[in-house]
């Protein structure tokens, strides 16, 4: 079960996967299953995700890339089939290992920093050395006693993967975290999402940004109206392809 | 009519002498008013929170029944203070009847209901807001509530002014339950109903100002609560 290179299908490709080996690593889905409102929206999916490194999710939009993220972090229950994290079903000790950053987070009515002090204080942590720190990482310092909701997107964004860091989680699910955001803000965000790689924390990573998913992605999940249609390690997916629906979806010939 | 124009005259001259009268008078309002916000505050925030973020069975008859109450006929209120009250009545031990704490027990009764119904949804808002990602962050309840409540602030206080609003501009509950003892259970509603049946305009025209002006500042409150949540986009 914990055989880290077993689990990564396609071989191992970072160094943290060796490193730290989480207790809620891999993951372990099998005949995963979603439907509402008598369509099935996530249609049996079988994947195991290793101990650390940027996994990506790439697919057509509503092709239910972030109801499957949603189901994998306990927010959604499956209609079928099961999801199990470090050998066990997904729990709340397994939730509390994990943190997410949705396609519009939600921020708190406070200041910046107030934002970040919660989280922490979620941890038993308080300090205000701390909340410097990650507002520091962030970009955010010079903006810590303004309200949160008042902040550019970029700086939103910012601020709720500060936010989800705090949490000092496992595994972190980035849902399209950079879309409509300037360059600069998408560089702010990759070097976090590299540091928190760095530190042994697995991502999952919702992207449409070709560039972006090569720069930061170990591995690809390619995903179609509910399916998995392909896994591969970064650099073949885009070079190899395999399924036809990566191939159109890759060459601009949306797939729905 | 004649008599309108003196009285006139007279409910000024109170006011600018600060008529010590007219001062306890008013005095005993804010104090009875004030504490009977407080306690309804401390007894509906938490309903109205729970309301507002807990789904459970016969949460929508809970809601229906509060939103009804919003409604309670104050003279009804005080009717059934009164029967609690009165020496006959099971706490009339407590020989509470006619003393301000009866008024601020009517008045806490009748404006609870209004508190409880506004943060309620007040809450239920900002928890539609919040739900999500408190779940994804395994938030617990105590600390959920903690956090809407503290967040909502800025919409709870203006709750809170209605409320106040509501019990200070009361008349038929604390009259039946204070009855209205010059120099002990004399508030302005009270005083200016009595006053005004007796002939004596000018003070009740003199308090009916001062309760004018009341609303005045609770409104222009309201408006400056709003408007500051709103310029620091923390409502
Ligand atoms: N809770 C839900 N109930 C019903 N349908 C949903 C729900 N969440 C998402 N959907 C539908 O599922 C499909 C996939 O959505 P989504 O996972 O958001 O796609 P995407 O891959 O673009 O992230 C969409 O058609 C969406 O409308
Ligand atoms: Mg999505």
């Amino acid at each position: 079960m914990l055989d880290v290179t077993t689990a990564y299908e396609h071989g191992p490709t970072v160094e943290a996967t060796e490193q730290e080996l989480s207790p809620v690593l891999p993951c372990e889905v099998r005949g995963l299953c979603f439907a509402a409102g008598g369509s099935p929206l996530i249609d049996k999916i079988d994947l195991t995700l290793g101990a650390g490194g940027v996994t990506m999710i790439m697919g057509p939009n509503g092709a239910g890339k972030s109801v499957f993220i949603r189901l994998l972090h306990g927010m959604l229950e499956p209609t079928a089939g099961e999801i199990h994290w470090g050998g066990r079903p997904l729990d709340e000790e397994t939730r509390k290992r994990q943190a997410m950053v949705f396609q519009t987070p939600v921020l708190l009515r406070r200041s910046v920093e107030a934002n970040i002090a919660f989280a922490l204080r979620l941890h038993g942590e308080g300090g205000r050395a701390r909340c410097a720190e990650m507002l520091e990482e962030a970009g955010l310092s010079n903006k810590s006693s303004q309200p949160a909701r008042l902040l550019s997107g970029g700086e939103r964004q910012r601020l709720a993967i500060a936010r989800a860091l705090a949490a000092d989680p496992d595994v972190l699910f980035l849902d399209e975290p950079t879309a409509s955001l300037d360059p600069a803000s998408v560089q702010l965000i990759e070097e976090i999402v590299f540091s928190a790689r760095d530190r042994g924390v697995k991502i999952i990573f919702i992207t449409h940004d070709i560039g972006q998913a090569r720069r930061l992605g170990d591995d690809v999940v390619f995903m179609h109206r509910g399916r998995i249609m392909e896994r591969a390690p970064t650099p073949r997916f885009f070079d190899k392809p395999s399924s036809r629906e990566a191939k159109d979806y890759l060459a601009g010939r949306i797939v729905l | 009519m004649q008599d309108f124009g003196h009285a006139f005259s007279l409910a000024f001259q109170l006011m600018w002498a600060a008529d010590p009268d007219l001062m306890e008078i008013i005095g005993l309002s804010l104090r009875v008013s004030l504490t009977a916000m407080t306690i309804s505050c401390a007894i509906a925030l938490p309903i109205g929170a729970a309301l507002g973020m807990i789904r459970f069975r016969g949460r929508g008859a809970a809601i229906i029944l509060l939103n009804a109450l919003m409604g309670l006929p104050p003279v009804v209120v005080g009717l059934c203070v009164y029967l609690m009250l009165s020496r006959a009545g099971p706490m009339g031990w407590l020989g509470l009847l006619y003393t301000p704490t009866a008024m601020i027990i009517a008045q806490s009764i009748l404006i609870t209901p209004i508190i409880a119904a506004l943060s309620r949804q007040v809450i239920e808002d900002l928890h539609a807001e919040y739900a999500e990602q408190f779940r994804s962050m395994c938030v617990p309840t105590r600390t959920a509530i903690a956090a809407l409540l503290w967040d909502a602030r800025y919409s709870l206080l203006t709750v809170a002014l209605a409320g106040f609003g509501r019990a200070v501009a009361e008349v038929g509950a604390v009259i039946i339950v204070g009855g209205n003892i010059d120099h002990l259970t004399r508030v302005m509603t009270t005083a200016i109903a009595l006053e005004t049946s007796k002939g004596d305009l000018s003070l009740a025209l003199a308090l009916g100002m001062v309760l004018l002006l009341i609303a005045l500042v609770i409104n222009a409150g309201v408006m400056a609560v709003r408007m500051t949540a709103a310029r620091f986009a923390y409502a």
